[in-house]
């Protein structure tokens, strides 16, 4: 296991160096001269030539992607534009948001997707199979920010039982330490305040997790029906374990392993369409960030915006597939 | 002779009649009601699109705003009229030809550069195989809308940007697949039968592993058109796609997302069409993969 993990891991370097180069090059790739891109227009050829030599522009590529690696290997993302304040510190507030959000929408999908999906394998062909997965069907095709859109109009405004947009109450704002308020309100015994978060988690995380709800379903009832045919299963049935425990306890297990692998994958997809549903739900995270500096045109919190989600994503997958290789050693030694 | 003509032509007539593959694959299709479903969704949206000039006396630029906001089924609109007075109807309609139309040549660009990568990666193998492997496995390290978003942030705002670089982070998707099956056709007797007889490399490339290597792409590329579809709106929807007034569905979403309260048909249409469209692509891809290759069925 610790070499497949150090294997796992030189084979990440190439990826990572890649991805730099990737984002580094979004600010070069713009056609024309990228100071006059972040200046716009009207500004004075002295300004100009100021803001080339702060962003070292005028040094040699090699230099100025050496300058980047360098400042980010020190955890230095660059200065934002707009608010003139260093990214680094910045974002830190938007990361944690962002991990909150996704960490809720996954435990919907799996909660939900899990179960649905054994229910569905355990009563095959029954009412309830055809209508999860009918509405894992549809959930599979569904726009997450219609669905976002949609549950604003029901839930918040016809209803009005959940707050639609926010990550907490603009009259009783959290007194945040740890940026992650679950936590924040948890420490400080604010149980109102925990309310408050959690009502204003369930919209943005049922948008964000439907879709891996729906896959999680799929793959879970087609994996079930695989290992409910499995000789050990009928000797478990022979010996006379009860149908529930035959299901969670027997069956599951085998079949868990490949619903894994979706869920990793789906944690990583989360991540995209995060940037959508903060968008709907004015959630502050890493999405909504990004979102806005697009809006401006603030090219340094593009550039860490993107980078920031992408190696989550990877970090995400690594997790994935060493976790998948502890639970199935197969994978080691292919 | 006659004899042996005879009994020739006799053992030839008890051998039952081969089908084609596509005829073979197209019975099995006609039995799985989704797929077909799927398939009458798509055609439903081809046969609008194509239609929607004669569908419609309205223009989908027109604004006018004497007619904000009619509600559906009212003064002539099935679907009512948007914020600007537009008819929501022939916006849609005139959608379903952007969505199509970007979907399918995201989809087919996407195809053409992933299987031609593919091949030569899986063919020759080495540093070749490297370099082009471990690219996809760079572009693959990002979620694909957010390679998206950095790729129409480099090109500008535009449709067509936006359909290039759904396009370009399709790539891998195809180029894996293809190389994946190019490795395996490799050892097989025919490659090796047409390398022995000395057959030349771009020869067996476009002759014998390409043709193979068709299904899987025509699978994954009908559920490809789907996601192509979304992400197109999705860039629409954070502005990064067509420009207004271009009645492209996530664009219309974006324009109308603000009037929800006032008039939900603005949004609730436009986003009913994408969910349709892409449940349609959708469902024939799932019964499309069940009819060609049934061992490729999870």
């Amino acid at each position: 296991m610790f070499a497949y993990t150090v294997r796992r891991l030189i084979m990440l370097i190439p990826v990572l160096i890649g991805m730099s180069i990737l984002v580094f090059s979004i600010i070069h790739l713009i056609p024309g001269d990228p100071a006059k891109t972040l200046l716009g227009e009207k500004a004075s050829p002295e300004v100009l030539e100021k803001m080339r030599e702060d962003l070292g522009l005028n040094d040699p590529l090699l230099v100025q992607y050496k300058n980047y690696m360098v400042n980010l290997l020190q955890g230095d993302l660059g200065t934002s534009i707009k608010t003139k304040r260093s990214i680094s510190e910045e974002i830190k507030p938007y990361l944690a948001a962002t991990v909150e959000l996704t960490f809720f929408a996954m435990l919907f999908a799996v909660i939900v997707g899990v179960n649905a999906g054994i229910i569905a394998a355990w009563k095959q062909n029954s009412w309830f199979d055809y209508i999860a997965m009918l509405i894992a069907l549809i959930g599979v095709s569904m726009p997450v920010f219609w669905l976002g859109l949609m549950e604003q109009y029901i839930f918040a405004q016809k209803l009005q039982w959940l707050p639609s947009i926010g990550r907490d109450s603009i009259l009783n704002p959290i007194n945040s330490i740890t940026n992650f308020y679950i936590i924040d309100t948890v420490i400080q015994g604010d149980f109102d305040g925990l309310k408050q978060i959690l009502k204003h988690l369930i919209l943005p995380s049922i948008a964000l997790g439907t879709i891996p709800m729906a896959i999680i379903a799929r793959m879970t009832r087609s994996s079930m029906l695989e290992v409910m045919k499995a000789d050990y299963i009928r000797t478990a049935r022979a010996k006379g374990v009860a149908q529930f425990f035959l299901v969670y306890k027997h069956a599951l297990k085998n079949a868990f392993i490949p619903v894994l692998t979706v869920v990793g994958l789906q944690t990583g997809l989360l991540l995209g369409g995060a940037v959508l549903t903060e968008t709907i739900f004015a959630w502050p995270g890493v999405g909504k960030y990004l979102y806005d500096a697009i809006s401006v045109r603030d090219y340094p919190v593009i550039q860490s915006g993107i980078l920031m989600i992408a190696t989550i994503f990877v970090i995400i997958n690594l997790i994935v597939d060493l976790l998948y290789s502890a639970i199935d050693p197969r994978i080691r030694y292919q | 002779m006659s004899q042996l003509q005879h009994k020739v032509e006799t053992t030839f007539a008890t051998i039952p009649k081969k089908e084609s593959l596509w005829l073979d694959a197209w019975k099995r299709l006609r039995r799985r009601k989704l797929a077909m479903l799927g398939g009458g969704i798509v055609l439903f949206f081809i046969i609008l699109a194509v239609l929607a000039p004669v569908l419609t006396p309205y223009p989908y630029d027109g604004a006018e705003l004497s007619q904000r906001f009619i509600k559906p089924m009212e003064e002539g609109h099935w679907l009512g009229t948007d914020d600007l007075g537009r008819d929501l109807f022939t916006r849609i309609v005139y959608g379903a030809q952007i969505s199509l139309r970007v979907g399918f040549l995201a989809v087919v660009g996407s195809i053409i550069v992933g299987t031609y990568l593919g091949l030569v990666a899986g063919y020759y193998g080495k540093w070749i195989d490297m370099i082009i492997s471990r690219v996809f496995d760079i572009m693959l390290a990002f979620p694909s809308i957010l390679l998206a978003i950095a790729i129409v942030t480099i090109l500008g705002r535009s449709l067509t940007n936006a359909l290039i670089a759904i396009a370009i982070i399709n790539v891998p998707t195809y180029g894996r697949l293809v190389r994946s099956k190019v490795l395996s056709l490799k050892e097989e007797e025919f490659i090796m039968a047409a390398k022995a007889i000395g057959m030349k490399n771009w020869r067996i490339i476009y002759h014998h592993l390409l043709p193979n290597s068709m299904t899987p792409i025509i699978v994954q590329g009908t559920l490809g058109i789907a996601t192509a579809i979304i992400e197109t709106a999705a860039l629409g929807f954070l502005g990064l796609g067509a420009v207004p007034p271009t009645p492209e569905w996530g664009t219309m979403l974006a324009d109308s997302k603000d009037y929800i309260q006032l008039a939900p048909w603005t949004v609730i249409f436009p986003g009913l069409s994408i969910m349709l469209v892409v449940l349609g692509f959708n469902l024939l891809g799932d019964g499309l993969r069940d009819a060609l290759d049934p061992k490729m069925k999870q």
